[in-house]
């Protein structure tokens, strides 16, 4: 089935039809999500009551409470956000220096630290949730029972998030960067070094800036995860939830049209991130 | 002078990464191993054995939720190749120009969403008082409120959802790379559609097939949100007990014995997949 190849209109049209089944399946769930935030009704479902923006705005005196005064809310959207920074820079900063390590240098046993490198993809983020939280923590347990010492860096907490997600986002920002790093031509470097160029200055106007794409895609694609991952952080956060965590406990309440502003408000926020980087993109090339 | 100066660019950037990689993957999994074979005796006292792992197996509410979630994962990932080949296809090979972008860009809708999002919206769509039911009775196809959420094909659909794009993106990127010359030439060579099918495009195509295998059976298996907030009283998920002994019942060794029995099943089956279809890890996640 390729385009020189004669197909029966019967095809086409059942073709057709699959496709804006398959783009209809893809985008209903998000759409219906979506236009609930704006439904006036104390519960996201049909009949539809009118258009509201206080799951928004409400300021809790009507018996609503928008989503910009939901103070519990906003606190998580913080946490997320600090802890999607951390992850962001450790894991691009990380994932520059392995991309380097790997296209880059020879070295004995590059094989086996590759697919070292590799494996976090093939473990499933629960796991990698519960052996940080088993090693980290059971220490912490441990000093504080045999000589009182307190590590309260690695009980349950914004730190342990962190380094759970820094785990499986390194190897992505790694293959991420280091697809963009095979691209490059050499000569262009070395080219730079015949005209005087110490490596390091050869490495900060020539290389990086090929680089600096896939870089700021690396950081959005970072950012994203950190913020949208339920799996490995719920092992490991502690008192201070959290967004993905604290809206999994409301929806556990029960459901309300403030998880609905919640969810449109993340969708718009990841587009436009993911625009941003693609328009900066294509800018670039 | 030079082969010092590399050397020491080799340490800089060696260090970094066995940091990361001793510290937060190895190390871990080490002590999460070594934690699954203690047993507790008393508060304070430990003891070496293999208790938690026969707790696994004479306990037959987990190796039947075991053997149940990686079944499932399993053909959900094959469902999921299913659904996703043609449009893989139509995208790589037959929409053009500007319509080939948006559509891939329309696949990638669902990422701009968290799991849970995802989840919730499916929730709204299936659950009694939901879309699909309210539309239902509308035409008058229902008398009252169905209820089609909190069973397994709910699980399944939620499940295809979250693994499409990790099924898409692969696929489209190894069927762009074909060359239209050897379909051709398997058609004039008398072969029909299917024998095309299996004979050139699918072997083709195995690594992008492979890899999108790997990644959604590997989001399948270690999913939580979807079977918990979708999946009945029935639809056990195996996350499921490792988060109840580690958070509700604080029995990190039972926890630590069933996360290993976890991660043995992915890599089982990660490396059947890889050594029956002729691939490695390398090639097709590199």
């Amino acid at each position: 089935m390729i385009r020189s190849v004669p197909r029966s209109r019967l095809f086409d049209a059942l073709y057709l039809v699959y496709l804006v089944a398959f783009f209809v399946y893809l985008a209903l769930p998000l759409l219906v999500t979506a236009v609930f935030a704006f439904n006036d009704a104390p519960f996201p479902s049909l009949p539809w009551k009118g258009f509201t923006l206080d799951w928004y705005f409400a300021d809790g005196s009507g018996g609503r409470t928008g989503l910009f005064h939901d103070d519990t809310l906003l606190s998580a959207l913080w946490v997320s956000a600090q802890i999607a920074f951390w992850v962001t820079l450790c894991s691009v900063a990380l994932g520059c220096a392995n991309a380097v390590l790997f296209e880059r240098l020879e070295f004995r046993g590059k094989e086996l630290l590759y697919l070292l490198m590799l494996l976090p993809l093939v473990i499933p983020g629960v796991i990698l949730g519960v052996s940080i939280l088993v090693f980290y923590s059971g220490m912490a347990n441990d000093l504080s029972r045999s000589w009182g010492i307190e590590l309260d860096v690695f009980r349950p907490g914004m730190t342990l998030v962190v380094m759970g997600q820094v785990t499986f986002i390194t190897t992505l920002a790694t293959l991420v960067i280091a697809s963009r790093l095979r691209k490059f031509d050499r000569q262009l470097e070395e080219a730079a070094l015949n005209l005087g160029a110490t490596p390091v200055v050869a490495w900060f106007t020539v290389t990086l800036p090929w680089l600096m794409p896939s870089i700021l895609g690396a950081a959005a694609m970072a950012f994203l995860m950190s913020f949208e991952n339920f799996n490995t952080t719920v092992m490991l956060t502690g008192s201070d939830t959290p967004l993905t965590v604290a809206l999994f406990s409301r929806l556990r309440e029960g459901s309300t049209p403030v998880l609905n502003a919640v969810a449109l408000f993340l969708m718009v926020a990841s587009a436009l991130l993911a625009l941003a980087v693609t328009r900066g993109d294509s800018e670039k090339s | 002078m030079r082969s010092s100066a590399s050397r020491l660019s080799l340490w800089l950037l060696l260090t970094p990464f066995l940091l990361w990689i001793v510290l937060l993957v190895l190390l871990p999994h080490l002590q999460m191993l070594r934690v699954s074979f203690q047993v507790r005796e008393s508060w304070d006292t430990l003891d070496w054995g293999f208790q938690q792992y026969q707790n696994f197996f004479s306990e037959s509410y987990y190796w039947r939720t075991f053997v149940r979630t990686g079944v499932m994962s399993l053909f959900t990932t094959f469902l999921t190749l299913i659904i996703a080949f043609p449009i893989a296809w139509y995208i790589a090979r037959l929409a053009r120009g500007r319509s080939k972008g948006l559509l891939f860009l329309a696949c990638l809708i669902p990422f701009w969403a968290s799991e849970l999002v995802r989840t919730y919206g499916w929730m709204i769509l299936l659950r009694e008082s939901g879309v699909f039911s309210a539309w239902l009775q509308a035409l008058g196809w229902a008398d009252g409120p169905v209820e089609m959420l909190y069973n397994d094909v709910a699980v399944i659909i939620g499940l295809v959802y979250n693994g499409l794009l990790f099924m898409v993106v692969p696929l489209v990127t190894t069927l762009e790379g074909m060359d239209e010359n050897l379909v051709e030439a398997g058609y004039d060579l008398g072969g029909g559609h299917f024998t095309v099918l299996r004979e050139i495009v699918v072997p083709w195509a195995m690594p992008g097939i492979v890899s999108g295998c790997i990644v959604v059976f590997m989001l399948t298996l270690g999913s939580y949100l979807t079977p918990i907030l979708m999946g009945g009283k029935d639809s056990a998920w195996f996350t499921q007990q490792i988060f109840t002994q580690f958070i509700t019942r604080f029995n990190w060794e039972q926890g630590a014995a069933l996360g290993v029995l976890l991660l043995v099943l992915s890599s089982l089956i990660v490396w059947i997949g890889l050594r029956v279809t002729g691939q490695s890890l390398r090639k097709v996640m590199g």
